[in-house]
């Protein structure tokens, strides 16, 4: 009976956490038209609903009753098996993100490891999709993808190792817990240069602009999915969003203290904003970490091959492992308010 | 039964179709993936004891890293099974005896007395036991010259595996990313003042 019941909130637990997530990311690919839309200076969607606010939903609608096309000898099983895993990590990993004081899903005291262990799994997804479409244009886009995610996991694992060594722990909650203070007391600031390549690598693994060569629509259709339609297209298309978030809600609490609020500490201010729950500063930040998502997107042309690769194993690797050094000092010599 | 014999049974169950999916299945990209199950499920075992560090590691490195890059080089050959398995008859003796003379050591190690499971009982932990740091202080403590060692043979390999590809070749038009920013606009354009041309 007891087991039953922890099964039961546990379970509520995750509807609490991803109907707002799942929203979010219909209303992420809304925000990402609107924004990229103002920063070339038209509107946007408008149509649907007022000030166009119902697109995503139509959106939704419209890819549901669209007939999924299955390739000639494609490889049907694994076929529809792969819009799933790479849908699936994205929303997994979630379990081990704290919105508050222990507001978690799950006390994993290795919560960074598994976060790794997650995020590598999202290119299975793409992988698979790529052979399985028995399309040429798929297989160079998976290829492509397969080489880039594993030059910049390697980048990300380091940054991450450096946030390991700053706090002490692997544990989400206590690393946010050790940036307790105001905001020069997050690891952005001593981990600079680790922020930096972690969010660029983030945007890498997501297959985002301007490394989305697995996509490449001007020179491969649209790489990895071309083939995909319907709603095992939109899965692929979630599973992008999804992931986005995912980045900029780890980037957020690993480098921009979580739920903690940053005036913390700060006479006059802290008091003022003390009333703000730690979720809502959460979602400050994720939102402000998406819109530079949005932003390198309207900005940046696409990075050549050869480019990505060479920034992936030639300047951010290197970049971590020297600073894993500074970082290993400075917890040495408990330098500033950083390092206890 | 209680739930977590279930819990093990299954996987178990899952881990033995998995393995002998991975050398019976035809297609060799099912049989990579296959082998991904198998490294899940066993991935799952593991964190069944509470070894949370190693089962995690399994899934990072195998199936995030080692399997990523197998699939990469399995889908690229078009590989054709059949002459494959002409000489099938002629080498199944000698197949036979080396899995034979496996099993024997398998079952010298596993049946000896190092690993009479029976004789240990998993050790209870209180909820905040770390596996990961208690890995790690032994890891770096007791056990950090076959550690240090270990790592260096490893770099070793790294180093030895480049330089054994690597190859200078004539006439490469590689880019030098440093040249290319430091290129200014005089080194690229040249501006030509042309006198007017008169009309006759």
């Amino acid at each position: 009976m007891e087991t039953l019941l922890t099964v039961i909130i546990i379970l509520l637990k995750i509807v609490a956490l991803l109907v707002p997530l799942l929203v979010s990311v219909a209303y992420l690919t809304f925000a990402e038209r609107k924004v990229i839309g103002y920063m070339q200076v038209r509107v946007g969607p408008n149509r649907v609903g007022p000030k166009g606010w119902l697109q995503p939903i139509a959106d939704a609608m419209k890819l549901m009753f669209k007939e999924i096309i299955l390739p000639s000898q494609a490889d049907r099983f694994l076929f529809v098996l792969a819009p799933m895993l790479s849908f699936g990590p994205a929303l997994a990993a979630w379990a081990v993100i704290p919105f508050g004081d222990g507001m978690l899903i799950s006390h994993l005291d290795a919560g960074l490891l598994y976060l790794l262990a997650l995020t590598s799994l999202g290119v299975y997804g793409v992988i698979i999709a790529g052979w399985s479409s028995n399309s040429k244009y798929a297989f160079l886009g998976a290829m492509r993808s397969a080489a880039q995610i594993v030059a910049y996991e390697i980048a990300m694992g380091f940054a991450l190792v450096g946030v390991l060594m700053a706090a002490g722990s692997l544990n989400l909650n206590q690393i946010v817990l050790a940036q307790k203070g105001n905001l020069l007391c997050w690891y952005w600031l001593p981990l600079l240069p680790l922020f930096v390549v972690y969010f660029i690598s983030g945007v890498a693994e997501t297959n985002r602009a301007p490394f989305d060569v697995a996509e490449g629509e001007s020179e491969i259709v649209a790489g990895f999915h071309v083939e995909y339609s319907g709603m095992a297209f939109a899965v692929f298309f979630l599973a992008e969003y999804a992931n986005m978030i995912l980045v900029a809600a780890l980037a957020a609490t690993m480098f921009l203290g979580g739920w903690l609020s940053p005036f913390e500490g700060i006479p006059l201010l802290g008091n003022l904003f003390a009333f703000v729950p730690g979720a809502i500063w959460l979602v400050l930040k994720i939102s402000f970490l998406l819109l530079l998502f949005l932003w390198f997107r309207a900005t940046f042309p696409r990075y050549r091959y050869d480019q990505i690769m060479r920034l992936g194993w030639k300047v951010f690797i290197p970049v971590t492992l020297v600073w894993l050094l500074v970082v290993g000092l400075g917890v040495l010599g408990h330098v500033g308010p950083w390092f206890h | 039964m209680g739930f977590e014999k279930f819990l093990f049974y299954v996987f178990a169950l899952i881990l033995i179709f998995a393995a002998v999916r991975v050398i019976t299945v035809r297609n060799s990209v099912h049989a990579a993936l296959f082998l991904v199950l198998a490294f899940f499920t066993s991935a799952a075992l593991w964190l069944l004891i509470e070894a949370e560090f190693l089962a995690i590691t399994l899934v990072l490195v195998y199936v995030g890293a080692v399997m990523v890059l197998f699939l990469f080089v399995v889908m690229m050959l078009d590989l054709n099974v059949d002459p494959v398995r002409e000489g099938f008859i002629k080498y199944l003796p000698v197949g036979a005896a080396v899995a034979l003379l496996i099993v024997i050591e398998m079952g010298l190690v596993v049946g000896s007395s190092y690993f009479a499971t029976d004789q240990y009982s998993l050790v209870a932990r209180a909820a905040d036991y770390s596996n990961t740091k208690e890995l790690g202080s032994v890891l770096y403590t007791f056990y950090v010259y076959p550690f240090e060692i270990a790592s260096v043979i490893l770099l070793v390999a790294i180093v030895a595996a480049i330089s054994l590809t690597m190859r200078r070749r004539e006439g490469v038009k590689a880019q030098d990313p440093g040249r290319q920013v430091r290129a200014s606009r005089d080194d690229r354009v040249r501006l030509v003042h042309l006198a007017p041309e008169k009309k006759k």
